[in-house]
C-alpha cells in the first residue's frame, strides 16, 4: 500500500539526492558539470568492499574508507583535470568532456582489475532485520541509510548557511572574480568543494552498494543518469534542489515501478528530464537567466 | 593482386568501419560547428539502424528504400524534438540530447515485438557493399563542404561564437540550428544503416551513452577545425582497438584516458590548421610582427 | 522612421524604462542620452527585438516591431553595433563583415550545392563589397587577419563596417566611441558623419558629449527609465533638468552661494 511504497522510496530517494548533491555542489561553485561522478560513486563502493572483505573491518569503517579515498580521487581529478583546464580559461563544455574520459577510464580500470561480475558485501556484514511500526515494513539498513543521509544533509545545509565558509562557497556560485577579489581562497575552496562532493558520492556508493547488495564496474552509470535528471529537476547548482529532486525522484521511480512495471523504471528518470527541460528548463528551483545584449 | 584479396578478406569488415564512423564523426562535428553539443546521434543512428533493418527484414524493401528509410526517420525525429530541444543552450542541451538518448534506448528495449528487445534483431542481410560506404562518405564530404563554403556555413559559425550577435546579422538562429541538428541526424541515420547491413546484428546497447561518447571521442580527437579533423579521429579510434591488443582487458580504459589527454593537452584535437601554421611560420624564417592567434 | 510610444519594461518588480516616447526622422542623426543605468541600452534590445516591452508601441517606417524576431528585424533595414563589442573573434574581419550580408545573399541550397554561376556571383560580390567597407573604416589592410588580434578602436571601427553590412536604413550605435583614445574618436566622428551624409538615418547612444552634441541634430535624455528632455543640442545644453540629472541634485547651501554655471 501507498505507506509502504513512501517508506521504500524514502531510502533510495536519499541515496539519488546524496549522489545528486555532490553533483550540484560541484556545478554550482565550480561551474563544471563532473561526468565522472558516477565512477567516483563505483570507487567508493569497491572501496568500501575491499576494507571489508581484505582487511575484514566492520561496517562502519567501510563507509569512512568509501569517504576518504572518493574524497582523494575527487581532490586529484581536481588538481590534475579540472585545475590545469581552469587556468586555461577553458570554455565548460570542455572540462566536462575531459570528465567524461575520466569515467571511461576509471570505469574500465576497475573492470580490468576486478572483474566485471557482481560482487557482493560477505554475509553477515550486512544488517537484515526488519523493523515493523505504524504497519509498515522498514530495514535496519534501509533506516540506517535515511538516517545518515539526512544527518550528511542536514550537515551541508548548516554549513553552507549558518558558516563562513559556506558563505565564502556562495560567493564563489556567484562570481568567483568577485570572491577573490574579497579576499576569498577561491582555488583552495575549489579543491575543498571537489574533495568533498566526491566523498558524498563514495557515500552514496557504499549506501547503495549495501542496498542492493552489489558491487559491479558499471554501478557509477544509470546513476550519473539518473543524477543528471534530479539537478536538473531540482535547478542546477541548488542544493535544496538535489535534495528534493532526488527524493521526488526515488517516489517516481517505486511508484512506477509498483504501478507501470519495472522495464520502464529506467525511463522515468529520463521521461522526467526531457519533460523539466522542455517546460521548465531551470528545474524548480535554478535560476532563469534572462537575454541580455 | 593477391594481397589485396587477403588483405581484403581479412580486413574489409574494419576498414567499412573506419567509413562509418567517419560519417558518425562528421554528424557529430556538423553540429558542433553550429556551437551544439547535441548527444543524441548515437540515438539517431539507432533509430536509422532499426528502421532499415526492419524494412529490409520485415518489408523485404530493397536495399536503397532501406536505407532511404533510415535516413528519413531520424531526420523526422529531429524535426520533432528540434523544436523544443534546441532552444536549450550548452550544458542543458548536452543533458537533454543525453536524456533523449536514453529514452530511445529503453523505448527499443520495450518494443519487443517490433525491435527483438534486449536480444536486438538478427540476421539483417549483408547488403552493405564497400562502394555504398565509399559513396555515403564521399556525398557527405562534398555536401559539408559546399556548406561550408557558403553562407549557411559561414552563418553556423557566426551562430557558435555569439548567436545574439548572429541573429541580429539577420540569421535566422533557430532554423540554421533546426538545419544542423536534422541533418546530423539524417547522416546519423544512414551511417546506422549501413552499418546494420554490415555486422547483420544489431542490439539496443549498441547506440546508447557509450556509443554517443565513442562519436563526440573521435571528433574531438581529430579535431573540429574542418572536416579532415573528424575523419582522422575515426581512422584512429576504430584502429585503437587493434593497435591497443596489447592492453587487452585495458583497452576501453585507453579510449577514456586519450580524451582526457587531448582535452588536455590538444585542446583543438589532432588535426589543427592554425598550430600547423605556427609549426611552419617558425622554422623558415622569423614569425611576422603579428602572427595568428597561439591554438 | 523610428517612433516609440509609451514604451515600458519592467524586470519583475523593477520598473526600467517608463513611458518612453520619442520619434528619430528619418535621415536624421538622434542621440539617446543619460547617466549609467538609465535605461539606455535596454531601449535599444527593445528595438531589436532582443527583449519584449512590458508595455507600449515600437514602429519602424509605420510596421509594429512588436512580437518581431531579431533577424526579422534586421531585415526590415535596422543594424545595430553593441555596447560591450560581439564581433565573431575567431573570424577574419573580411568574414565578420560577409556574415553581415547573410540575409543578402539570395542563393538557396542547390546553387551553393553544385557551386552555379549565380552561387559564386554572388559571393564574388559580397567579398568585394566586404572590402570596399572595410576600406570605408580604415580597415582593408587587415582583412584576412583575426578579429581578435585587432587593437580595441579597430574593433569597434569593425562592428561599424559589419553592421553596415546588413545594409540598414537606421544604424543603432551603441556607445560607439566608449574606450576610445580622442584621436580614435575624431576619426570615428568623421567617419559617422560620412555614413550620415549618405543618406543612413543613425541613432546613437554615447556617453561623450563633444561627440553626442557635435553629430546628433536631435537628442533625447533618458533619466530612470523616463525620458526628461528632447530637443536640439543647444536646448539640451542648458536644460536644467538634464544638468541636474548628471550633476544630481546639490544643497540648497551649495545653490544659495551661486555655485552652477
Amino acid at each position: 500500500m501507498l505507506e509502504q511504497q513512501l517508506v521504500n522510496a524514502l531510502s533510495l530517494g536519499c541515496v539519488y539526492a546524496l549522489f545528486a548533491l555532490g553533483f550540484t555542489l560541484v556545478f554550482g561553485v565550480l561551474g563544471v558539470i563532473n561526468l565522472s561522478h558516477g565512477a567516483i560513486f563505483m570507487i567508493g563502493a569497491y572501496a568500501a568492499l575491499q576494507v571489508v572483505t581484505k582487511l575484514a573491518f566492520p561496517l562502519w569503517a567501510s563507509l569512512l574508507a568509501a569517504f576518504v579515498v572518493a574524497g582523494a580521487f575527487g581532490f586529484a581529478i581536481d588538481l590534475l583535470v579540472l585545475r590545469p583546464l581552469r587556468k586555461r580559461n577553458a570554455p565548460h563544455l570542455i572540462p566536462m568532456i575531459a570528465t567524461i574520459g575520466l569515467a571511461i577510464a576509471f570505469n574500465n580500470a576497475s573492470q580490468g582489475l576486478f572483474g566485471a561480475e557482481n560482487l557482493r558485501f560477505p554475509s553477515g556484514v550486512v544488517p537484515d532485520t526488519q523493523l515493523h511500526f505504524a504497519g509498515v515494513q522498514i530495514s535496519v539498513l534501509e533506516l540506517a541509510i535515511v538516517l545518515l543521509s539526512f544527518a550528511l544533509m542536514a550537515g551541508l545545509l548548516f554549513v553552507m548557511r549558518r558558516t563562513q565558509l559556506g558563505r565564502a562557497l556562495r560567493a564563489i556560485a556567484e562570481s568567483p572574480k568577485a570572491a577573490s577579489l574579497l579576499g576569498i581562497n577561491v582555488e583552495g575552496l575549489f579543491y575543498l568543494t571537489s574533495t568533498c562532493a566526491a566523498a558524498l558520492g563514495g557515500v552514496a556508493g557504499v549506501l547503495i552498494a549495501l542496498y542492493s547488495n552489489a558491487v559491479f564496474p558499471l554501478m557509477g552509470q544509470p546513476m550519473l543518469h539518473k543524477g543528471i535528471a534530479v539537478i536538473i529537476l531540482g535547478g542546477m547548482g541548488d542544493i535544496r534542489g538535489a535534495l528534493i529532486g532526488g527524493l521526488f525522484l526515488g517516489f517516481a521511480e517505486v511508484m512506477s515501478v509498483a504501478y507501470i512495471g519495472s522495464t520502464m523504471r529506467d525511463a522515468v528518470a529520463f521521461g522526467l528530464l526531457f519533460l523539466v527541460l522542455l517546460v521548465r528548463p531551470q528545474g524548480m528551483f535554478g535560476k532563469v537567466l534572462e537575454r541580455k545584449a | 593482386m593477391e594481397w589485396f584479396d587477403n588483405f581484403w578478406s581479412v580486413y574489409s569488415n574494419l576498414v567499412l568501419t573506419i567509413g562509418i564512423n567517419a560519417l558518425l564523426a562528421l554528424s557529430i562535428w556538423l553540429t558542433l560547428s553550429c556551437g551544439l553539443l547535441a548527444m543524441a546521434n548515437a540515438a539517431f543512428m539507432g533509430i536509422g539502424a532499426y528502421t532499415a533493418s526492419l524494412l529490409t527484414m520485415n518489408a523485404g524493401a530493397p536495399f536503397p528504400v532501406a536505407l532511404a528509410g533510415g535516413i528519413v526517420a531520424p531526420t523526422l525525429v529531429a524535426l520533432l524534438i528540434g523544436g523544443p530541444t534546441l532552444r536549450l543552450s550548452g550544458v542543458y542541451l548536452a543533458m537533454a540530447t543525453l536524456g533523449f538518448g536514453e529514452v530511445v534506448r529503453v523505448l527499443i528495449l520495450n518494443a519487443e515485438s517490433l525491435t527483438g528487445g534486449a536480444l536486438g534483431l538478427n540476421g539483417i542481410p549483408q547488403s552493405t557493399q564497400w562502394w555504398h560506404v565509399v559513396l555515403a562518405l564521399v556525398l557527405v564530404l562534398l555536401i559539408l563542404w559546399r556548406l561550408r563554403r557558403s553562407r549557411i556555413g559561414r552563418a553556423f559559425e557566426a551562430i557558435k561564437e555569439d548567436g545574439i550577435a548572429a541573429s541580429l546579422m539577420g540569421i535566422g538562429v533557430m532554423a540554421h540550428k533546426m538545419l544542423a541538428f536534422a541533418l546530423g541526424a539524417a547522416i546519423a541515420g544512414l551511417a546506422g544503416a549501413l552499418n546494420a547491413h554490415l555486422t547483420f546484428f544489431i542490439g539496443p546497447s549498441e547506440f546508447g551513452f557509450d556509443r554517443g561518447v565513442d562519436i563526440l571521442t573521435m571528433a574531438i580527437l581529430g579535431g573540429t577545425a574542418g572536416l579532415t579533423g573528424p575523419v582522422l579521429g575515426a581512422l584512429i579510434i576504430t584502429l585503437l582497438p587493434e593497435l591497443l591488443r596489447a592492453f587487452k582487458d585495458f583497452r576501453t580504459m585507453m579510449n577514456g584516458a586519450i580524451l582526457v589527454l587531448i582535452v588536455l593537452f590538444l585542446p583543438k584535437g589532432l588535426w589543427d590548421p592554425l598550430r600547423f601554421k605556427q609549426w611552419f611560420a617558425r622554422a623558415p624564417r622569423k614569425p611576422d610582427s603579428m602572427p595568428g592567434k597561439a591554438a | 522612421m523610428l517612433k516609440l510610444t509609451q514604451l515600458s519594461k519592467r524586470f519583475g518588480g523593477l520598473s526600467v524604462l517608463q513611458d518612453v516616447n520619442f520619434e528619430v526622422p528619418a535621415g536624421s542623426v538622434f542621440g539617446l542620452i543619460g547617466p549609467n543605468g538609465a535605461g539606455k541600452t535596454t531601449v535599444f534590445n527593445l528595438i531589436t527585438g532582443l527583449l519584449a516591452p512590458s508595455g507600449g508601441g515600437i514602429e519602424f517606417d509605420g510596421r509594429s516591431l512588436v512580437g518581431v524576431a531579431p533577424h526579422q528585424i534586421t531585415r526590415r533595414g535596422l543594424g545595430r553595433t553593441f555596447q560591450n563589442i560581439r564581433i565573431f573573434k575567431e573570424m577574419s574581419l573580411l568574414e565578420n563583415v560577409v556574415v553581415g550580408m547573410h540575409a543578402h545573399l539570395g542563393y538557396g541550397v542547390p546553387a551553393l550545392l553544385f557551386a552555379l554561376p549565380g552561387f559564386r556571383a554572388q559571393e564574388q560580390r559580397a567579398r568585394a563589397k566586404a572590402h570596399e567597407l572595410l576600406s570605408w573604416v580604415g580597415l582593408d589592410h587587415k582583412a584576412d587577419d583575426i578579429a581578435d588580434n585587432l587593437s580595441y578602436g579597430d574593433q569597434r571601427k569593425l562592428e561599424l563596417a559589419r553592421a553596415l553590412a546588413t545594409e540598414p536604413r537606421l544604424l543603432l550605435l551603441d556607445e560607439p566611441v566608449a574606450g576610445m583614445n580622442s584621436g580614435e574618436k575624431v576619426e570615428l566622428m568623421a567617419l559617422v558623419r560620412k555614413i550620415a551624409e549618405r543618406g543612413y538615418t543613425i541613432f546613437m547612444i554615447e556617453h561623450d558629449m563633444r561627440f553626442v552634441m557635435g553629430l546628433c541634430q536631435r537628442i533625447a535624455v533618458l533619466n530612470f527609465g523616463r525620458i526628461i528632455a528632447e530637443g536640439t543640442p543647444d536646448e539640451i545644453k542648458n536644460n536644467a533638468d538634464v544638468i541636474e540629472a548628471y550633476l544630481g541634485r546639490e544643497d540648497d547651501d551649495q545653490a544659495a552661494s551661486g555655485g552652477r554655471p
